[in-house]
Parts: structure tokens; sequence; C-alpha cells
């Protein structure tokens, strides 16, 4: 009888990541962090990865998870490319296909009491248009062209939504993002400032090596001698 | 259970200094540092927290733990020294203000998360270094680290604290241990801030996050 390998708690986690679609594209943000408990253990993980040539996914959550997440989705288009070359198929699998399907497989997890625990942010580019949305621990599916999770769905999210206007610049977008990675540098204590950018257009997708962002300390001189 | 602490659970928390605070002692005096993050939970309620308390002229205080306990602990002692610096005249040693914060340590136990650390000059003993960890007992060192940052920087102070260091060596070795437990401790964050106390009185310094030296970082 196999041991059984339940996820009862989260052990190696990642924190928020965020997605904003743009006029030419989606840009997805994360730092690299990979927290043990309040430790910055890991300082060089990547929770945005390719999955095909116009899909992207991040993760939060626990990251052996979403390491198993990444394993999962690749097997799928794997198999799919056997069938596109034996002409069951018409072509790789899209990015809102790969969405629905990870959305089954959490689902499916979670009736069975033994989750994935994360919360994956899906982003692509198909039939000329971006595709983006989450799923998360539990199954729920959902769609929009701004998206963040953990942290960043408190302190992210309203930022984005008061920036965002539909087709804006790249420059607009990518200057959204290091605002909010900012606050959430500032205000997670579960995150480091380190971060990775991932852009998918019709030409691809490009993910960048990560930066740094600067950041502002000039108020603690106003904090300096009181309690 | 949460998938990660959402702020909402964590403003439930209560608010503490998950800190990194160190004391050293040094040839004409004492250098102390501390991070300046006050966290809930992982809410960074506070990003530029001043834990550096004075308690008189040439006594401060570093505090971990419960904030609200530790500020009230503060307050109050620095309120008796001085009222008993002006009945007798003189100033006060280090160990009163140690003892004085070990009394209301210990004697109210149950109900305080407290760990300070009591740091100053004066002009017996130059100066000098009292721990007061959870329990209120009274430990004097050389030199000092509290707070959650401190577990990472055991082996760091161990191998690299020399007794009578210069103001420099002093100063350099706190601001190294602080800016590691920062980049190392999810409860500690933000600035250094660094206060050297001697018989000139005391003077106050800030490393600002983005100047903070840069270890290896992978």
């Amino acid at each position: 009888m196999q041991p059984k390998k339940k996820t009862l708690r989260p052990i190696v986690t990642g924190s928020s990541v965020l997605g904003i679609k743009y006029k030419d594209g989606v840009i997805l943000a994360s730092d690299t962090l990979g927290s043990y408990g309040s430790l910055a253990r890991f300082r060089d993980i990547r929770r945005i990865v390719p999955i095909t040539k116009h899909t992207v996914i991040g993760g939060t959550g626990e990251f052996s998870d979403f390491q198993e997440i990444t394993k999962i989705l690749r097997q799928k288009i794997i198999e799919n490319q056997e069938l596109v070359e034996s002409g069951k198929e018409e072509d790789e699998l899209l990015p809102s296909e790969i969405h629905s399907y990870l959305s089954r497989v959490l689902y499916g997890r979670r009736n069975k009491f033994n989750p994935l625990w994360n919360d994956v942010v899906v982003a692509g580019f198909e039939k000329g248009k971006v595709h983006m949305g989450t799923v998360d621990l539990w199954g729920s599916y959902f769609e929009d062209d701004i998206i963040a999770t953990g942290y960043g769905t408190y302190f992210a999210l309203p930022l984005m939504r008061k920036a965002y206007k539909k087709d804006m610049e790249r420059d607009k977008a990518l200057e959204v993002l290091r605002d909010c990675l900012t606050v959430l540098f500032y205000r997670d204590c579960r995150t480091i400032n380190r971060y990775v950018f991932a852009e998918i257009t019709k030409e691809g997708v490009n993910i960048t090596d990560p930066v740094e962002i600067e950041t502002k300390w000039e108020i603690a001189d106003w904090q300096e001698g009181k309690l | 259970m949460e998938l990660i602490e959402s702020p909402l659970q964590d403003l439930k928390k209560e608010v503490s200094t998950g800190t990194t605070i160190i004391a050293v002692q040094y040839q004409d005096g004492v250098i102390i540092g501390a991070d300046s993050r006050t966290s809930s939970g992982s809410y960074a309620v506070n990003r530029v927290t001043d834990k550096l308390t004075p308690v008189h002229d040439y006594i401060y205080c570093l505090r971990s733990g419960s904030a609200a306990d530790t500020q009230i602990i503060a307050s109050y002692v620095s309120y008796y020294l001085n009222m008993f610096s002006i009945e007798e005249g003189c100033l006060p040693t280090v160990k009163k203000a140690a003892h004085m914060f070990r009394e209301f340590c210990y004697q109210n136990k149950q109900y305080l998360l407290a760990s300070i650390i009591v740091a100053g000059w004066d002009e017996e003993n130059g100066g000098c270094v009292y721990n007061v960890p959870l329990g209120g007992s009274i430990i004097k060192q050389p030199f000092a680290i509290g707070g959650s940052g401190s577990s990472y920087l055991y082996g760091y102070c161990d191998i690299h604290f020399k007794e009578n260091m210069t103001e420099e060596e002093a100063i350099s070795f706190v601001s190294k241990g602080i800016t590691e437990a920062i980049a190392r401790d999810g409860s500690s964050g933000g600035i250094c801030r660094i206060a050297t106390i001697n018989k000139d009185g005391v003077k106050r310094r800030t490393i600002y996050g983005n100047e903070l030296q840069k270890f290896w970082e992978k």
C-alpha cells in the first residue's frame, strides 16, 4: 500500500503573482523568493514558467505543488504533440484549454481532500487575443484583464484597477506593475526585492532575468525618535 | 485554513516587533542597532519603526516581542528613571535601568511578551549591555542579540565578535549583522537604525534599505 502523501500545509511558499493586459499582449510579474515559514530560504526560484510557446503560468503557494503542476501541464503538452503529429489534433494546446484543464485537475484534487496548494495564474496569446485568468487550490476558475494572487489581491489590485485602461501602452503597464511590486515589498513580509517579468505577445514568450526595483525610505527620518 | 495568511487574519494577530536587535560593547561605550519592521503575521504594519528607545540621556533599550508590551514598559522605566535621577541628583547607571526592566518583566511574566536589551554608558562602568529575555532574567553580556532575526546571527556573532573594538569596527559588526538578518528573516526588514552611546552622548544614524550592503544573494 502506498504511503499517504497529502499536502497538509504549505512548507516552501511563494508570494504574489501579478498580471496585466496591455495593447500588444500581457505582462506577468513575481518575485523570486521561496519562503520557509518566515525564513527567506530560497532567493532565486522561478515562480513564472513557460508551458508552451504562447502560454505561461505563475504560481503562489506551495512551491513543490507548483513544480508538480508544471510537470502535469508539460506532460499534457507532450501528449497533445503526439496527437498533432499523428493528425488527430489540429494544433498546440491553447492557453484557454490549458487553463480549463488545470482547473479540472485542481478541482479533482480538492474533492479528494488532497489539494495542490496553489493559486495559479495562466496567461497566453491565442487567436490574436490575450487570455489570462487564475485557478486556485479549490478549483475556482476566473478570467480578467488584471490579475493578482496572494497579498497582491489586497495591495496590488486596487492600484492596478485605478491605472488600467484597455489597450494601454507597454511602458505604462510595466510602471503599474513596478509600483505594485514595490508596495508589496514594503508591506508583505514574505517578499524580496528581486523580480522577474514575463511578457507574452503574438511573437511569443519573453521572461526577463531577475531585476531589482528602487525603494524609498525618506519617511524613516520622520519616524525617528517616535515610539 | 488560509492559503497564505491574509491581512484580514493578520490584523487579528498580536502586533509584534518580529525583529532583529543587536547591542555591542566597544572601546568607548556601546553601539546598538535594529531593523525597522513591525509585523502582524506577514503584514508589515510599520516599515520604518524606531526600535531604539531612549529611557534616559545615556541609556537606550532595544525592544522585541509585543510592540504594545515593550512600549509601555519602556515608558514606565523612563518615567521612574527620570524621577529617581532627579531625587538622587545624578545620572542613573545602566545597571539600574536594566534591573528596573527586569522588575517589570519578571513580576508580570504571565501577562507580557517582552524581550528587551538594555544598553548605554555610565561614568562608573563605561559601556554596558544587559539582556532581559522572556521570563525576566537579567544577564550582563559583552554583546547581545535578540528578536526573530537573531537566530540567523548566532554563527556570525560567535565568529566575528572581538572585545574592545573601535567605533568603526563595532558599527560594521552591527550593521552587517542587521543587514544579513534582514536578508533572511521575513519578520525583519526596512532600514538599519544604529546609535553610538559614549561619554559624548548619543549619535544616531540610519542606513537606508537600498544602501544596505549586499552579501551572497541567491
